[in-house]
């Protein structure tokens, strides 16, 4: 318990911080819900009034009714525009802090190291991103609504209570605390089996993602019963878990709306006793503010306990949110960073060594040497860590040992912008934005004329399937490309880079998808695109690299061999092999 | 809206319960005012002690009579609501499970996403403050107006004026409000599919430098979202304040009508005090019902939202019967053509050729030639625009989806694995499979070194989609999952293309083992194709060749072209 209350403080620190932009809003919010409780609280006082100035057949005082009247109204007409207003504020507030929160949400992962990326589902990012701020901003407008209402009501009430009888308003003040009591015990029950909830929706909604993404493969696999089958498994989860969460929290009302009869029926009986007494302090009118009170003094407490529910939940949501605003971000850029007028292209690996996992060293004191403009080209069987230098040259990870150097310099002390912008990458997994095909093409370089754009597709022998689609380079394809082939997607890929070319290249796989007779062409166009730029090429298919500079041999992590082409030939090694494979000739 | 209304059925008892228990309560609490007027007129002005004990002891119990009536009625609430809701996420995976191709791509996966979690909750907690509220709201207030009408009938109309009005103000409020709400959950999908587009795209975004640009782009979709959310808010605000002005206007006149009954003897001051009590508790209750009317219009607007993916039609699925596989001897098109779009141009058009059982068949082409396209017709996913493709002799729309998709292994173009195990993924081909039958198609696949060389072996843990696993892995363990269905049609829709040669020549020796399995394969290589008994050569939709490699060497200058652009003229080494 001692933990959750010290997680939840945390955690409600951090709320803070987000509110504090809006602290204004906030003050004026109180203000304004402060003045209308003590209107709201006003209005019983002359309804009593009014009506003990009605006794009896012909004993009623016209005119003192009449002028109480005009008061009530005013006030009514002053409570609802404050009232109007403390809610609008209120929605600014809430909707203001729940894009604060996604919008650092977004900038962060931005930020966040590659290896969090690769180990992280997209749907459990979705589900802290998107459902839990929901959740969190419900339960966080009702406790601005009712929240701050319903303590100055408490505190207000009070003090009216006092003024009119103290003997009563203490009656009132030592039953009513016992709902808060339930309360609190009921909200201590109930936070594991919120977050317990949050767990398995966030699991629910990679499942979701996942089956849904892929759909077409769960078809084709005629797999829709099994997936069906581990989807309905962790949605009873989900009912189980939310049906506790949500019927032991909501017995909260129930209860204390009863602790509160017992404060009604008290009032009533010593009300009662204290007019039958002929104290001059009780009077039939007073009773029925004083009754008028009482609920309006314990509705609060309902209010308040339903609303500590409330934010039970919508702080186990905000905490799940703050995990993930919270992770550890990459290593910040070197201060003060190496930022050179032009990047040349030499690059240099000095006994690097790295590993994904520390168990599984991969690559271990590699040292390599590449002048500006020349071409290296990286082969091997799949799975030898070709990929993996890439990740290294970019930066998306960084070296465990050794150090990687860019004109001289160690990698690490550019800022990554500087050293990402003089790389102009084509990937094997060909990601492509939403939007027009004209957008995806100028994504390096949104400026480009059209006449750019078109260059560039037709350099990449893009632009005949281009012209053939829908609406040319207008066509707006979805998520993932949607209907296009990889082929096409490549495609696009590679007029990409074409349009923004930096002074060095990385091509992993750039043409694995792409049919040969149009990889010959396409490769003219790299053999122009790569002169003079230092440019590391992965490739499995060996006739693409053989007029690399240098090849790396790689195999399970590590250099088994290095040369250019007729020195690898020669030694008549691992390479030779791999070459003959491929071209083992002779079909008949 | 009636599509969801069917998920009550099985709850129904707990549907009715809920508000029953609720309306108990509420009568309970209406009960009050009455017992606190007896205190006034009988036990206050007569002097009568044990009535005001009597009256408060009734107070009580009415209490704790409605405490249990009010659990019972939370309880029956969550169980409806919770269980209602979670029929309605199951159905709608399997509603969407049962998309075709074109659907899914229609729509957009992540408004799929949206719908299947956000949506649903919004419409579970709508339902659970539906059955608590709704009911027990316009009880009290009709009630309470029953309830004054048994008191004085004159001072009962300044209730029957109030209530109409009310009405009025909250389902005005509720009507403007919904279509408002709706759009704002249509504002929350771009940026959902933003989120998630960005999260995918890594390291390309980071290696174009676009991370600030991402940002702004998020943060501009947010901002429609926010935007929408506020004017919603704007008007929903209304509600609470409209309504406590309404009421109390009303108390105004009641108590200037009242004073004049007491006046003239009509009513007492006790029953005065009763109306007034009466008046205040619909004033309570309004403030609720207002509160329960936001959640109502969102989950209205989600309902509608969910509504709208049951209206597309979807194919029902069911287990596939292993006696009804099929094992043809001949598949053939005739003249097939097809388009995408009714107005774009054919993919393929007039295509004809025939497999044979137990035949290897390569088709080959360049970029968007329509191979991939010729297995989807051949898969039965689209309908050719004109000609037909039979499967001895019947057309292939005469068998069930079922029966064709028992017949095909798959091997996709994008290798990807789901969540869970090399295990659980290798069952996806077949359920019962066991560990033997394992290992010897991942070694068929020429997956057994890595995956015999991980950790924890078959059990070695899957990330959403294989993210831990390498393209070429990925790409061999999905040929493991299909060959693992037995298929007699196995399609390898140019899934070799993250292995190196090498690992893919293995690959082409151990399928060639499968002898009668016929196998398709579509590839850009034309090494693949060496040895195929049947190669489909196809250029810009049209079937330019078909014949093995030596015919097609011969006739097809397409081929030839291929052939050359990866095995240069004049031998292997320069």
């Amino acid at each position: 318990m001692k933990l959750n209350l010290k997680e939840n403080t945390k955690t409600f620190g951090t709320v803070l911080r987000y509110l504090k932009i809006f602290r204004l809003h906030f003050i004026l919010s109180l203000l304004l819900t402060a003045v209308s409780v003590i209107l709201t609280l006003y209005i019983p006082i002359l309804v009593g009034n009014a009506i003990d100035l009605a006794v009896g057949k012909g004993a009623v005082d016209f005119s003192e009714i009449h002028f109480i009247l005009l008061k009530i109204g005013i006030s009514i007409l002053l409570t609802g525009l404050i009232g109007w207003l403390v809610n609008v504020l209120n929605n600014r507030m809430t909707y203001g802090i729940v894009r604060n929160i996604r919008h650092r949400a977004f900038q962060r992962i931005q930020e966040f190291p590659i290896s969090y990326i690769d180990s992280h589902q997209t749907g459990e990012i979705i589900s802290r991103t998107i459902t839990d701020v929901d959740q969190f901003a419900d339960g966080l407008l009702l406790g601005f609504t009712q929240f701050f209402n319903g303590l100055m009501t408490i505190v207000g009430t009070l003090i009216f209570m006092l003024t009119i009888s103290p003997t009563v308003a203490l009656v009132v003040v030592i039953v009513t605390p016992l709902s808060l009591f339930v309360a609190a015990f009921i909200a201590k029950k109930t936070y594991s089996m919120f977050k317990l909830q949050s767990e398995i929706r966030s699991e629910q909604t990679t499942v979701i993602d996942e089956m849904i993404t892929e759909h077409k493969i769960v078809v084709a696999f005629g797999r829709e019963q099994q997936a069906q089958q581990e989807f309905d498994e962790v949605n009873d989860r989900l009912s189980g878990a939310s049906l506790r969460a949500i019927f032991y929290s909501s017995i909260t009302n129930p209860s204390t709306r009863f602790v509160n009869s017992l404060v009604y029926s008290l009032v009533a009986l010593i009300g009662a006793l204290l007019c039958l007494a002929g104290s001059s302090a009780m009077t039939v009118g007073k009773i029925t503010s004083f009754l008028s009170y009482a609920t309006q003094y314990t509705k609060p407490f309902n209010e308040i306990s339903g609303v500590i529910t409330e934010l039970q939940n919508a702080l186990a949501c905000a905490a799940r949110v703050f995990e993930l605003i919270d992770q550890p971000i990459q290593e910040p850029d070197a201060e003060p960073a190496h930022t050179p007028e032009a990047i040349h292209g030499t690059v240099d690996f000095e006994e690097v060594s790295f590993s994904y996992t520390e168990d599984r060293p991969l690559i271990r004191s590699f040292n390599l040497s590449v002048q500006q403009g020349q071409h290296v080209a990286i082969v091997g069987p799949t799975g030898c860590g070709k990929t993996t230098l890439i990740n290294l040259l970019m930066r998306f990870y960084d070296v465990k040992a050794g150090e990687i150097r860019l004109d001289g310099t160690d990698i690490r002390s550019y800022p990554r912008h500087t050293l990402r912008a003089a790389y102009g990458m084509v990937l094997q997994d060909t990601w492509l934005c939403s939007g027009t095909i004209r957008d995806n093409i100028a994504f390096g370089n949104p400026n480009a004329t059209e006449e750019e754009v078109i260059a560039a597709a037709k350099a990449a022998h893009a632009h005949s399937f281009i012209r053939r689609l829908p609406n040319g380079y207008q066509t707006v394809i979805s998520e993932d490309g949607g209907a296009l082939s990889q082929g096409q997607k490549q495609l696009l890929c590679i007029a990409r880079v074409m349009l923004c070319l930096p002074e060095m290249l990385i091509l992993d796989e750039a043409t694995s998808s792409i049919d040969t007779r149009t990889e010959l062409r396409i490769q003219k166009a790299f053999s122009a695109m790569m002169q003079g730029r230092t440019s590391f090429i992965v490739a499995h298919r060996l006739s693409t690299i053989q007029d690399a500079d240098i090849i790396l041999v790689m195999k399970d992590g590590n250099i088994v061999e290095q040369g250019n082409h007729s020195d690898l030939l020669s030694q008549n090694g691992f390479y030779t092999r791999l070459y003959n494979s491929q071209f083992a000739k002779d079909p008949q | 809206m009636k599509k969801i209304l069917r998920f009550f059925d099985g709850y129904r008892k707990e549907s009715v319960l809920a508000p029953l228990f609720k309306m108990l309560e509420a009568i309970f609490e209406l009960l009050v005012p009455l017992t606190v007027a007896t205190i006034i007129d009988v036990g206050i002005r007569q002097k009568n002690t044990q009535t005001i004990y009597l009256m408060c002891g009734i107070m009580v119990a009415l209490g704790v009579i409605g405490l249990i009536c009010a659990i019972c009625a939370q309880y029956f609430a969550a169980k409806a609501a919770v269980g209602v809701s979670a029929k309605i996420r199951s159905s709608l995976f399997s509603h969407i499970q049962g998309f075709d191709y074109a659907t899914t791509d229609r729509i957009g996966t992540s408004t799929l996403i949206t719908r299947m979690t956000n949506d649903i909750q919004s419409v579970q907690t709508g339902i659970n403050m539906f059955l608590r509220l709704f009911m027990r709201s316009p009880f009290i207030v009709f009630g309470a107006m029953i309830m004054a009408f048994t008191i004085n009938v004159r001072l009962a109309l300044i209730f029957a004026i109030t209530i109409p009005l009310l009405a009025l103000v909250i389902f005005g409020i509720m009507l403007i409000s919904i279509p408002i709400y709706k759009k704002s959950q249509t504002h929350l999908d771009p940026v959902v599919g933003k989120l998630r587009e960005n999260y995918n795209g890594t390291r390309v975004i980071r290696a174009f430098n676009k991370e600030s640009d991402e940002t702004a782009a998020f943060q501009e979709k947010h901002r429609a979202l926010t935007k929408i959310q506020l004017f919603a808010g704007r008007i929903s605000a209304l509600m609470n304040p409209l309504t406590y002005v309404i009421i109390n206007l009303a108390v105004i006149f009641l108590i200037q009508f009242g004073a004049l009954s007491v006046d003239d003897g009509t009513i007492s001051q006790g029953e005065l005090i009763a109306l007034y009590n009466y008046m205040s508790q619909i004033l309570v209750e309004l403030i609720k019902l207002a509160n329960l009317i936001i959640t109502l219009n969102k989950a209205s607007a989600s309902a509608h939202r969910i509504s709208d993916i049951f209206d597309t039609p979807s194919r029902s699925f069911s287990a596939v019967q292993a006696a009804s596989v099929l094992n043809p001897a001949e598949i053939a098109f005739q003249e097939v053509s097809f388009r995408y779009h009714p107005t774009g141009d054919d993919a393929v058009s007039n295509v004809s050729f025939s497999i044979h059982a137990g035949q290897t068949v390569g088709i080959i082409g360049g970029t968007g030639s329509g191979k991939s396209t010729l297995i989807h017709l051949l898969q039965g996913l689209y309908s050719p625009t004109s000609g037909k493709i039979t499967v001895d002799g019947n057309e292939l729309t005469s068998y069930s989806q079922e029966q064709l998709r028992a017949m095909f292994g798959i091997v996709p173009q994008k290798a990807v694995l789901f969540k869970g195990t090399v295990r659980s993924n290798l069952q996806w081909g077949c359920d019962t499979a066991n560990e033997e039958e394992m290992w010897h198609a991942l070694e068929l696949a020429q997956a057994k070194e890595f995956v015999e060389k991980a950790e924890h072996g078959l059990d070695s843990p899957v990330q959403q989609f294989g993210r831990n696993f390498s393209g070429g892995q990925k790409q061999r363990l999905t040929i493991a999952r299909a060959l693992l269905k037995h298929p007699k049609l196995l399609i390898l829709d140019d899934s070799a293309s993250a292995l190196d040669y090498g690992t893919e020549a293995q690959l082409r020796q151990s399928l060639s083992t499968l002898s009668d399995t016929t196998k398709i394969i579509v590839s850009q290589r034309a090494s693949s194709m060496l040895h195929a008994d049947l190669i489909l050569v196809l250029d810009d939709g049209i079937l330019v060749g078909q014949g093995n490699h030596s015919e097609l060497m011969e006739r097809c200058e397409t081929y030839r072209e291929i052939y050359f652009s990866q095995f240069p003229k004049g031998g292997t080494n320069e």
